[in-house]
């Protein structure tokens, strides 16, 4: 017996696959199916998490619905998955904001500028409001970094915690799984989307002619937020290491990468959006589409509103602007560990234990025709 | 139910039939310079018949590839062929087919299809058969993809209820298209809509009231109503009617289209008994992909066309795991109830079997020397006591994959007429014409060489037909 019906549709769906096993050149999850001949609980959640959702083994089955074994492996992993992120959230007092993830980070989120702007408007003059120039008229630079490390740890946390759940219930927690080989094998295959391709053909979307559009939105996507965030850690090195306090000019390091960094979180974004408009909806479990509509627009958010920042800085608007960032931002950190960023933590996590796990003898011993 | 479009009036090449051999013959025929439209009887989900359901072609190569371990020669290909049909085969046209087998693995990687090494499970056929990457469904999608791309036209739901042959030439075949008829007239036209195995009443013509227990493992939609036509329009039939490619699979699994899931790899582990609990053939004759398409007919001689495989807990994940759980017991008694048969004939045959068992050395990778002694049947190799509960059994039933009678071809992939000589502008590709090559027996991916062979073959040769 399963914790869910979403597990025990899982456990079906695994136990015909591993009896044909046509799918196994095309991503992880085959192979990793393969080397097991039951499947619990964690060994679904680790399919599921390791499953990028390309599609391709729904094309190509010869059981997919309206066949009457039903089978639906993109579908029915991705509501497995939603599960998991909600049972491996810590604290569990935080596990609802799964349940209606769209409105609960809508709600933070509007909470959350609405603060900075109270915030700003209390602590100096309303006036201050209205007037461009230095950020840090409006919020002490001490005052930012408090915040925002304190945010910031409070979600590594979370994902400390949240991983430790996730790593322990696949099994991996007893085994020497994570290892520098193993390790550095996932971020090559993490870091290239390898299994987002459909062994090579690309990713089926809206119909069965693949495409690469959405690795390559996701990279856009992925990329961008981490030269963001490369730009933010440059900046705190400056300021801290050299006493270079910000602003910086056009051609410094943290804007150079802060600007491309933006761009890339408002094409990434829209690009992954239409796909996910567009996809098939045989492959998509409806009711996840608030967590991951959340997700995408806090990401466009924070790259739309740090570029109008940077262009708006020298204008009245500044401060508004500079609320509604640093609002985003401060939600996008705080919502991280409750919302569809977590994807990315149990997938490098199923990746490195599959790196470690992985036989170096695929075709096993058993005899068969 | 959405209305579905007409196909057009004429057309220089008409295909019939949605598998392999239909859309290697469409996708030859269009690129040899032919306005080419494609009618299948299923709708787009089912199309393409058995090919959704292979994985594999085997096909000649004189060195290792990336995806195979070494070379397989033409004879050695040849000796494979003529030793499952013990001759019945047309050795020439064999040959010739062995011969352009060699072409297809890159005739078949032009058109977009990709392979891969062997699949999990399948060890032994590494060296000799090409698998596709995602199975015989993702072969085929690419394969609709290419042609669609070409300017191939493809119509689903469109089956073909009657041809109009004139002598040796064929005129027009009649489709109909939501309920309604349409005439197709053609220069050329290429059948390749499969075999007649969904077509219980015309296995009875062969098999008897036995057909009835049979379960088939692709699609309700071949019917071998084209082939019917094409026999009844004076076609040469070659072959014998109750010749196919049968093999034993799980009794549990659905009439149709159970596919690769329900096929069982266990029978060397284990003992095998009809519904009278009694043995009936040598379970450790041979490895088992040598011997796995015997048992199809074994079981269908059987009383009531049911077996049981039954074997213990040493032998339980030995073998590939498949669809159905085993049913299990504590005792031989207990089996027995839960499988219906006689209590004491059951524990009879296994005693007698367990005693038989001489001592040996168990290896399932060799021919071991694990034996019986005074059994009738004997079990060759791999014979262990069976004596360690739990007790597992599978129920087992005859799976019709593909049936072999046909129409006669030459080695332009025409029809031969029972008035003697080849039909004019008529081809056949695929398992409408498998008996030519395979009369009797079967080796894994041999279906899908002669589909791609003949199909290439007879698209080329429609469309020189039809520019002429």
């Amino acid at each position: 017996m399963h914790a869910n019906e979403e597990l025990e549709e899982a456990d079906r769906l695994m136990t015909i696959c591993n009896s044909c096993r046509y799918c196994e050149g095309l991503c992880a999850v085959f192979p990793a199916m393969e080397l097991r001949r039951s499947f619990a609980d964690g060994d679904l959640n680790y399919l599921a998490n390791l499953c990028h959702n390309c599609g391709a083994c729904h094309v190509d089955c010869q059981f997919s619905p309206p066949h009457e074994f039903n089978v639906n492996v993109p579908k029915t992993l991705a509501q497995v998955r939603a599960k998991s992120y909600r049972s491996y959230a810590w604290p569990r007092m935080f596990q609802p904001m799964f349940d209606r993830n769209g409105l609960a980070i809508a709600v933070v989120t509007a909470i959350s500028i609405a603060l900075f702007i109270l915030g700003f408007a209390l602590w100096h003059d309303p006036k201050v409001l209205w007037a461009g120039g230095d950020f840090y008229r409006l919020m002490p630079h001490k005052v930012m970094v408090a915040l925002f490390g304190g945010v910031s740890l409070f979600a590594l946390l979370a994902f400390v915690m949240g991983f430790r759940n996730f790593w322990k219930d696949i099994g991996a927690g007893e085994t020497s799984a994570g290892n520098g080989k193993t390790i550095w094998q996932a971020m090559r295959d993490a870091g290239s989307l390898r299994y987002l391709d459909g062994a090579g053909a690309g990713c089926f979307n809206e119909d069965e002619y693949p495409t690469d559009k959405r690795r390559f939105y996701h990279h856009l996507t992925f990329y961008g937020f981490m030269l963001c965030f490369a730009a933010t850690s440059v900046a705190t090195i400056y300021h801290y290491v050299f006493d270079w306090p910000a602003p910086y000019g056009w051609s410094s390091l943290p804007k150079l990468l802060g600007i491309s960094g933006g761009i890339g979180l408002l094409i990434g974004p829209i690009g992954l959006m239409r796909e996910k408009r567009r996809r098939n909806p045989e492959l998509v479990e409806k009711s996840q589409f608030g967590m991951e509509a959340a997700f995408i627009v806090m990401l466009f958010a924070t790259g739309l509103s740090g570029l109008l920042l940077m262009v708006l800085r020298e204008t009245p608007a500044m401060a508004i602007m500079l609320a509604v960032h640093l609002g985003t931002v401060f939600s996008l950190f705080l919502t991280m560990p409750y919302g569809k960023f977590v994807h990315g933590l149990y997938r490098f996590g199923a990746l490195v234990y599959y790196a470690s796990e992985r036989s170096p003898d695929p075709d096993m011993s058993y005899t068969s025709k | 139910m959405r209305r579905l479009k007409a196909p057009p009036a004429s057309v220089d090449v008409l295909i019939i039939g949605g598998g392999n051999a239909a859309l290697c013959a469409a996708i030859a025929a269009r690129r040899g310079g032919a306005n080419v439209v494609v009618v299948e009887g299923a709708p787009k989900f089912y199309r393409g018949g058995n090919t959704r359901h292979t994985r594999n072609m085997r096909c000649a190569h004189d060195a290792a590839t990336d995806h195979l371990t070494g070379p397989y020669t033409e004879d050695e290909f040849w000796e494979d062929l003529y030793r499952v049909t013990e001759g019945n085969t047309d050795e020439q046209l064999a040959r010739f087919m062995i011969s352009r087998s060699k072409d297809m693995l890159g005739w078949i990687a032009e058109q977009g299809v990709r392979f891969q090494p062997s699949i999990g499970g399948t060890l032994s056929l590494g060296r000799t058969n090409s698998f596709f990457l995602g199975g015989g469904r993702a072969m085929l999608n690419t394969l609709y993809r290419t042609a669609e791309n070409l300017g191939v036209e493809v119509f689903y739901d469109t089956p073909v209820t009657k041809l109009e042959i004139d002598g040796t030439a064929f005129k027009s075949a009649t489709v109909s298209v939501n309920g309604k008829p349409h005439v197709i007239k053609a220069n050329a036209v290429v059948a390749a809509a499969g075999g007649f195995e969904a077509n219980i009443e015309w296995l009875k013509e062969g098999w008897g009231e036995t057909a009835e227990n049979f379960l088939i493992r692709g699609t309700p939609y071949n019917r071998g109503d084209v082939l019917r036509m094409m026999l009844d329009n004076g076609a040469e039939p070659i072959g014998d009617p109750t010749q196919c490619h049968a093999v034993a699979i799980d009794a549990r699994a659905p009439k149709f289209d159970g596919g690769i899931v329900t096929r069982l790899d266990c029978v060397v582990f284990g003992i095998v008994v009809n519904k009278n609990a009694e043995r009936f053939y040598d379970e450790g004759e041979d490895f088992w992909p040598k011997r796995y398409a015997v048992w199809g007919r074994l079981v269908a001689a059987q009383p009531d066309q049911i077996a049981h495989i039954i074997f213990d807990a040493k032998s339980i994940n030995m073998f590939m795991p498949s669809l159905f759980p085993p049913i299990q017991a504590d005792t031989i008694e207990e089996l027995a109830g839960k499988l219906d048969l006689p209590v004491e004939a059951l524990c009879t045959t296994m005693n007698e079997f367990n005693e038989a068992v001489q001592p040996g050395v168990f290896c399932h990778t060799e021919l071991d020397d694990c034996r019986t002694e005074g059994l009738d049947p004997p079990k060759s190799h791999w014979a262990r006591r069976i004596d360690q509960p739990p007790y597992y059994a599978f129920p087992v039933r005859p799976g019709i994959t593909f049936t072999y009678l046909g129409t006669r071809v030459d080695r332009d992939a025409r029809v031969q007429m029972v008035s003697g000589g080849p039909a004019e502008n008529i081809y056949a590709a695929g398992e409408i014409m498998a008996g030519n090559v395979l009369g009797k027996g079967y080796a894994a991916g041999i279906g899908m060489t002669i589909g791609s062979v003949f199909g290439r073959i007879a698209g080329e040769r429609a469309a020189k037909h039809a520019r002429e």
